[in-house]
C-alpha cells in the first residue's frame, strides 16, 4: 500500500490530471476539482485496490492523499 | 437468510414503454461542461426519457400491457393476477392496480394490488407473482412496474440528471415441472433515508412549506416533495450488498457466474455496474447496459434493460438470467432464472400506441357544489 501506487491508480483514474501534479501531501479535492462524482470515483477505485468502502465522512475528514491512505489502511486492519 | 426457490411458473413476455421526449444531460445548462461530461462518460447517462405533465406511470405500463397481452394472443378473462409496483401511483389513495384492472377490461375475479418498492421491485415482484401462481390456481398473471421520476427538482444535480421515466409489463403463466427461480431477497431499513421523498406521507404531511425550494448544496436546490438521493450512501451501500448477495444465491444453487448468459442489474449508474461486475469477475459482455439511453429508471430498469438490450436474444433463444435490482430502502435482491422464446415487442413509445388503446378516464377532479 505505497502511496506512489496509490498515486498512479488515481491519475489512470482521472484522465484529464496532467502526470507529476498529485503528491502526498497534495489537497486532493482541490487538485481534482472535487464534486461528488468525483466522490464516487474514488470510492470504486479504493475499494477496488483495497477492498475497503470509504464513506463521504472519511472523504471529508482527509485533507492529502497521505491522510486518505492511512485511513484506507486503517480501515483495513479493523 | 431469505432464499427461497419458487416452482412452476415460466416468464411469457416482457414489454416496455417509454414516452417521446428525450432529454439529453448534453443540454443539462444547471452544470458545467466538465461535469455534463462526466455524468455522460462516468455516471452513464446520455440521454432520458421524460412524461409531459398528463401521463403517469400507470399510463405507461397499461400501454406495455396492452400491447403484451396482444401479441401473446391471451384472453384478458384469463387474466386473474394483476400486480402493480411503483413509488409513483397516480393518487395515495385508491391503488393503481384496480384502475388498471378496469382500464384494461380484466375480469372482476382478478386479484389486483399495488406494492411499493423501487429499484428492488422487479426481484421481489417476480418471487410474490410466482407465489402466488406456483398452486396451479391462477394461471395468467400480469406484473406491471414503472416510475416517473422526471417530477424532481431540475436544479438538483445529485439526482435530476439521472432518472428516467418508463412503464413495464412482465406476463407470467402457470407451466408445471418449468424450471425453477431462486431467489435471495434482502433489506436494511437503516438506510431508509439515503432515498426518500421527506414530505407529502403521512409522517410528515404536505404543508406551505413542503413547497418552498431551498438550497441544500451547490448545485442543488430542492423542496421537501421532490426527491432526495444521498448518491455517496447508496453507492457504498451497492458495493457493499450486490455481488455478496448474487455470490450467495449461485452457492445456494450450486452453479456459478459462467453458468449465466447475463447479469440484467438495476441501471443504477454505470460505474457502479461496473464495480459489481468486476467483484463478480464477469466479461462485460454479460452486463447490458440500458442507462446511457434511458437513465436509471427506477422500478422499470430490469425489464427496461431485457427490452432495450436483449430483445431479439430472449425472442429466439434460451437463457439462463441472474437479475438484481437494489436501492430505495434500502432493498435488494437477485434471481436466477431461465427464459425460453418469450414474447419481447420493442421498446414501444408511450405516444404512437396510446391512440390504438382505451383513453384515460380515470383523471378524477374535484368538484365543487
Amino acid at each position: 500500500m505505497e502511496i506512489e501506487h496509490f498515486i498512479e491508480r488515481i491519475e489512470e483514474e482521472f484522465e484529464d490530471l496532467p502526470g507529476g501534479v498529485l503528491k502526498p501531501t497534495s489537497d486532493f479535492k482541490k487538485v481534482l476539482d472535487w464534486n461528488s462524482i468525483n466522490a464516487l470515483v474514488m470510492i470504486s477505485l479504493i475499494d477496488a485496490e483495497y477492498e475497503v468502502i470509504v464513506n463521504a465522512k472519511d472523504l471529508n475528514n482527509a485533507q492529502s492523499l497521505h491522510d486518505l491512505l492511512e485511513l484506507v489502511k486503517k480501515k483495513r486492519t479493523v | 437468510m431469505a432464499v427461497f426457490t419458487t416452482r412452476n411458473t415460466r416468464i411469457a413476455g416482457i414489454s416496455a414503454c417509454v414516452p417521446k421526449k428525450i432529454i439529453s444531460n448534453w443540454d443539462y445548462t444547471w452544470i458545467g461542461m466538465k461535469e455534463r461530461q462526466q455524468l455522460v462518460n462516468t455516471i452513464g447517462v446520455e440521454t432520458k426519457r421524460a412524461v409531459d405533465k398528463y401521463t403517469s406511470a400507470s399510463d405507461l405500463c397499461y400501454v406495455a400491457a396492452e400491447k403484451l397481452v396482444e401479441d401473446l394472443g391471451w384472453i384478458k378473462e384469463e387474466i386473474e393476477l394483476l400486480i402493480f409496483i411503483s413509488q409513483s401511483k397516480d393518487y395515495t389513495i385508491p391503488h393503481n392496480a384496480a384502475i388498471i384492472q378496469d382500464r384494461m377490461g380484466l375480469p372482476r375475479t382478478c386479484v389486483a394490488f399495488d406494492i411499493g418498492l423501487g429499484c428492488s421491485a422487479y426481484v421481489y415482484g417476480l418471487s410474490v407473482m410466482n407465489n402466488m401462481m406456483s398452486s396451479g390456481h391462477i394461471k395468467k398473471g400480469l406484473l406491471l412496474m414503472g416510475d416517473i421520476s422526471s417530477t424532481g427538482s431540475r436544479r438538483d444535480k445529485s439526482a435530476y440528471p439521472l432518472f428516467g421515466d418508463a412503464g413495464t409489463a412482465t406476463a407470467i403463466e402457470y407451466a408445471d415441472g418449468f424450471e425453477e427461480m431462486t431467489f435471495n431477497l434482502q433489506t436494511d431499513g437503516a438506510g431508509y433515508d439515503a432515498i426518500i421523498i421527506p414530505d407529502g406521507g403521512m409522517r410528515n404531511p404536505t404543508t406551505k412549506s413542503s413547497l418552498e425550494f431551498k438550497q441544500i448544496d451547490k448545485g442543488i436546490i430542492r423542496n421537501n416533495i421532490q426527491i432526495v438521493l444521498n448518491g455517496i450512501d447508496v453507492f457504498n451501500f451497492s458495493l457493499r450488498e450486490v455481488a455478496p448477495n448474487i455470490l450467495s444465491l449461485l452457492e445456494r444453487i450450486n452453479k456459478t457466474t459462467e453458468d449465466f448468459d447475463y447479469f440484467v442489474l438495476h441501471q443504477a449508474n454505470k460505474l457502479m455496474n461496473n464495480a459489481i461486475r468486476m467483484k463478480l469477475k464477469s466479461p462485460k459482455a454479460k452486463f447490458p447496459l440500458s442507462i446511457s439511453k434511458y437513465g436509471n429508471t427506477s422500478s422499470a430498469s430490469i425489464p427496461v434493460t431485457i427490452v432495450s438490450e436483449l430483445q431479439k436474444e430472449i425472442s429466439v433463444n434460451e437463457l439462463n438470467l441472474i437479475l438484481s435490482g437494489f436501492g430505495v430502502g434500502l432493498s435488494w435482491g437477485s434471481v436466477s432464472l431461465k427464459t425460453d422464446r418469450i414474447k419481447c415487442p420493442e421498446v414501444l413509445i408511450y405516444e404512437d400506441h396510446i391512440k390504438n388503446y382505451n383513453p384515460n378516464r380515470y383523471h378524477y377532479k374535484v368538484k365543487s357544489k
